[in-house]
């Protein structure tokens, strides 16, 4: 009887399992480029984008979630919860925002929205399965918040793709971001222009399994 | 005038996640630069940064951090191991932090040999 009822329950929780989605996410700094790497993908899988993208630092600051995304490569097919998330910072300063030509009252309304977000981004690690983190690949790796978002991935044995994005600019390095992750898989890719982003489809396919 | 506080290993290391970070902030929002022997583990640093977040208001607009390792990239295994287990007997983590005031550091630029950390030229008004 007990033997029955055990079987029924993990054939419950098996459905439950596959119908459950992986969840990828996009972590990194703002204006690292996330929310176009998103929007690359959604556009090449869903034919629509999923966020608006600025030149202005926390653009995104809110988690926006685009569910069911497919992908299909030599045969093999993927299906994953897409998660992009507002840029993680240690600082916020409005009056960055007002040399973008906002006025007071909606560059403080930026920031304050931007310190939710950040605390958002950070609640959600737990609920990650995967995680792309995007990283400009014209500044230094070392920074404090890149250093920290992957060992928080890396103590909850979340597997990471390192993205090195914005390769078409002339002060991209790439082997930079290598030699300071050395552990991760990095592929540099420009968003923008769509280069080398079969390849990042690629190795996308060996993180979500 | 800047100043530098200290703090050793031991004055963090009875402290939970929240008592550290609330060490911490206390100092950085009094605007002191800290100087903390070891590093802070990654989950306390994410903490960290989400109650910066939390705190930030007119006055206090967040926090510049950077850790580093003393081990050099070159260190053998069996170095890194008994390292690791010197570690483990006394409760210690190896290298530093600097945590310093948003209004007073304006970056702290690190690669894998240094760090350097450049304060703001002119204070704006508080």
């Amino acid at each position: 009887m007990m033997k029955g009822i055990k079987s029924l329950l993990s054939f419950i929780s098996t459905i439950f399992r596959t119908k459950k989605h992986i969840k990828l996410g996009i972590y990194g700094p703002p204006n690292a480029g996330k929310s176009s790497i998103a929007n690359k993908i959604c556009k090449d899988w869903l034919g629509e984008e999923m966020s608006s993208v600025s030149p202005v630092p926390h653009e995104t600051r809110e988690i926006i979630v685009k569910e069911k995304i497919h992908m299909k490569r030599k045969g093999k097919e993927i299906t994953f919860n897409l998660v992009d998330t507002p840029g993680i910072a240690t600082k916020i300063d409005y009056e960055d925002f007002l040399k973008f030509k906002m006025n007071a009252k909606e560059a403080k309304e930026r920031a304050k929205e931007a310190t939710k977000g950040v605390i958002e981004s950070i609640k959600w690690l737990d609920d990650m399965d995967c995680v792309l983190v995007v990283l400009d690949s014209t500044q230094n790796p070392y920074n404090q918040v890149n250093i920290t978002i992957i060992g928080n991935l890396a103590a909850r044995d979340i597997p990471v793709l390192i993205v090195g994005n914005k390769i078409d600019l002339k002060k991209s390095d790439v082997k930079r971001i290598e030699s300071a992750f050395p552990q991760y898989p990095v592929i540099g890719i420009s968003a923008e222009k769509g280069t080398n982003v079969e390849q990042f489809y690629e190795e996308i396919f060996k993180l979500v399994r | 005038m800047l100043t530098l506080q200290f703090i050793p290993y031991h004055e963090l290391s009875g402290l939970d996640r929240s008592g550290k970070i609330q060490k911490i902030l206390k100092s950085v929002k009094e605007d002191k630069i800290i100087l903390i022997e070891g590093r802070l583990a990654a989950h306390e640093e994410s903490e960290l940064i989400r109650r910066t977040m939390e705190v930030i208001d007119k006055k206090f607009k967040g926090i510049e951090i950077c850790s580093v390792d003393y081990q050099p990239k070159n260190t053998l295994l069996i170095d890194k191991i008994r390292k690791s287990i010197a570690n483990i007997i006394l409760n210690k983590t190896s290298g530093m932090t600097i945590i310093g005031p948003a209004t007073v550091v304006k970056e702290i630029k690190k690669d894998p040999n240094k760090i350097e950390l450049f304060t703001l030229e002119k204070r704006g008004k508080r």
